[in-house]
């Protein structure tokens, strides 16, 4: 089924409708800011429940510590930054006031990636995953579009426990609008099957790993293609199944390729099943000032870039 | 409790401060014996909770912010009927439940996980937030180390606290003037105390951390304070209690060997005998 590139919208605004939406049904759902609300969206929550939106102020740090306080006393809350704020100003926050107490704190963190644009590198984080996934007891999450955003969303609030959940600030085609849809935390999705290679990606790459594996298969090259919107727990099962299928795994993310998805991919097959690997991410280096499609252009995080590679990789 | 009975088990929470920390043979006694007469005050005398049952929805609230004075509290918490007081000597010994630092999931009777300088603030912010938007009339109690305040993060929750009108929020500092360094105004200092939470639209209550007529009147007064939170600076002496200890800022984390620990406990055996007299 080709991608439909004609309905798009950013997850961050996914996730302001969905803590709207989800809001009306927990009453103890609460969603805290830091001087935030309009980019992160969480300002359409603020419109719907004034008094169960929290404006701290740009202090990220107390911000975590807030929600910590107010989860001991029972309230679900949703802590919103950018992911550079969220996940690393106040890492040791999220660390030690929500992760060792393994407290009922959900982190919305938008603005993730170098899709962040114009604001350059200073606000790009390429980090977050790596740095959440290493918390015990932390689920990570990272979704594609739009109805994954939401579902990501209502799975946390229904789960009890910490979780990161990741968006981003750029416009991204829905690929996920389809009856079958089903979101379970830690299940992967088979989005395109494959023999020749597996490409596994996360978040808005997913799509662009969707794209080049209709280019690929142009080419003769058949690509499976997965979408692991939850890196922790990791859907070891179906990734270990690809790599005795399809022999050759490639992991696509707009994030570090130390640590995040590939990194995850790589433990897991490493011990599990070692299979050649190829990681598609931001390559240790800092992102820069430029359009979102731009910097993924130039960054080889758009489907002719992961084409390139993947086709390169295959037939190497 | 009246005076004298509190000042007899505040001196039984320091033995048990004693006791712990030596069995351990590491841990923070200076700042756990500066805030004993603040723990056994709140616990025995301010808080309206219930060892036999420790998670009423509206009981009051304590977070121990400068965490590592968690003998402090763990001893506090067993003379209150938290837990045995014999399992003091289990502090810090792998697979205790007394962890070196509070931890919520583990001890019985603490509300939040501490130790990391600064965070505890904001949690008790927190909690005293959930209070107010639930309508609930439970009342959250933090203690800070005078060092402590140093932590960015403790003015940020301040100004947050201040700019809500926390008035279901107390933040006890123990101005007991010493950090691991030295003196807290040689080191960096963060005075004057009183002014600075002021400026953060918190009412400030000065007074003395050993005399429980002046935590009375200080905590009542917090009570009746409406509209702002409250800050109550407790002037204390670091390692109060023990000869040896008291203003060495040595002793803030270190550990009574043998002999010491002998010295220490005839130093609180005979304070209690005082008290008997």
């Amino acid at each position: 089924m080709p991608v439909d590139m004609s309905k798009k919208i950013a997850t961050r605004e996914s996730y302001g409708n969905a803590l709207a939406e989800i809001g009306a049904e927990y009453p103890d759902l609460v969603v805290l800011d830091a001087d935030l609300a309009g980019a992160t969206k969480t300002g359409i929550f603020k419109k719907a429940f004034p008094d169960r939106h929290i404006d701290c102020g740009i202090a990220e740090a107390n911000m975590v510590g807030i929600a910590a306080g107010l989860a001991t006393a029972g309230k679900i809350p949703f802590v919103s930054s950018f992911a550079m704020f969220a996940a690393g100003r106040a890492f040791e926050q999220v660390r030690n006031s929500v992760g060792y107490p393994h407290l009922n704190v959900k982190i919305g963190a938008t603005h993730a990636g170098i899709t962040v644009g114009e604001d350059g590198a200073s606000h790009q984080c390429n980090e977050d995953l790596a740095l959440m996934r290493v918390i015990p007891g932390m689920v990570v999450m990272c979704p594609s579009d739009d109805i994954e955003a939401k579902a990501a969303v209502r799975a946390a609030v229904e789960y009890q426990g910490p979780v990161y959940i990741r968006f981003g600030r750029a416009a991204v085609p829905v690929i996920n609008d389809n009856p079958e849809y089903k979101f379970e935390i830690g299940k992967g999705i088979t989005m395109m099957d494959g023999s020749d290679v597996t490409i596994i990606a996360t978040g808005i790459e997913v799509c662009e790993a969707m794209l080049a594996a209709e280019k690929l298969a142009a080419d003769g090259i058949s690509a499976r293609v997965i979408n692991i919107h939850t890196l922790k727990p990791l859907d070891e099962e179906l990734v270990i199944k690809a790599a005795k299928e399809t022999g050759k795994i490639v992991t696509v993310e707009e994030h570090s390729i130390i640590g995040g998805l590939g990194g995850a991919v790589s433990e897991c097959l490493s011990e599990k099943c070692p299979t050649r690997m190829l990681r598609i991410g931001m390559n240790d280096v800092f992102g820069e000032s430029g359009s979102a499609g731009a910097l993924v252009k130039k960054y080889g995080l758009d489907a002719d870039g992961i084409y390139e590679k993947v086709k390169a990789f295959v037939q190497a | 409790m009246n005076n004298l009975e509190l000042q007899k088990t505040a001196n039984e929470v320091r033995k048990g401060i004693v006791t712990a920390v030596h069995s351990a043979k590491a841990g923070h006694p200076g700042g756990s014996l500066s805030a004993a007469d603040v723990f056994t005050y709140l616990y025995f005398e301010e808080m309206n909770i219930d060892p036999k049952d420790q998670k009423a929805p509206n009981r009051d609230r304590f977070v121990l912010s400068k965490g590592h004075t968690a003998p402090g509290l763990y001893s506090t918490l067993a003379h209150r009927g938290y837990f045995p007081v014999e399992d003091l000597k289990t502090l810090r010994k792998l697979g205790s439940y007394l962890q070196g630092h509070p931890c919520l999931q583990h001890v019985p009777g603490v509300d939040m996980s501490s130790g990391s300088l600064g965070q505890g603030i904001s949690a008790a912010v927190g909690m005293a937030l959930a209070a107010k938007l639930d309508n609930k009339d439970y009342r959250t109690y933090c203690l800070c180390g005078d060092g402590e305040i140093q932590e960015g993060q403790v003015w940020e929750a301040a100004m947050f606290a201040g700019h809500r009108k926390l008035d279901n929020l107390v933040v006890i500092v123990d101005n007991n003037g010493l950090q691991i360094d030295g003196k807290i105004e040689d080191v960096c200092s963060p005075y004057p105390i009183d002014k600075k939470f002021e400026a953060f639209n918190f009412h400030v209550i000065n007074c003395d951390g050993h005399d429980f007529d002046s935590l009375r009147a200080a905590f009542k007064e917090a009570r009746e304070t409406k509209g702002m939170p409250t800050c109550i600076i407790t002037k204390t002496v670091k390692g109060k209690g023990v000869s040896f200890m008291e203003n060495q800022a040595s002793w803030h984390g270190t550990a009574p060997n043998d002999e010491q620990y002998e010295i220490a406990m005839e130093d609180l055996k005979k304070a209690g005998e005082a008290l008997c007299q």
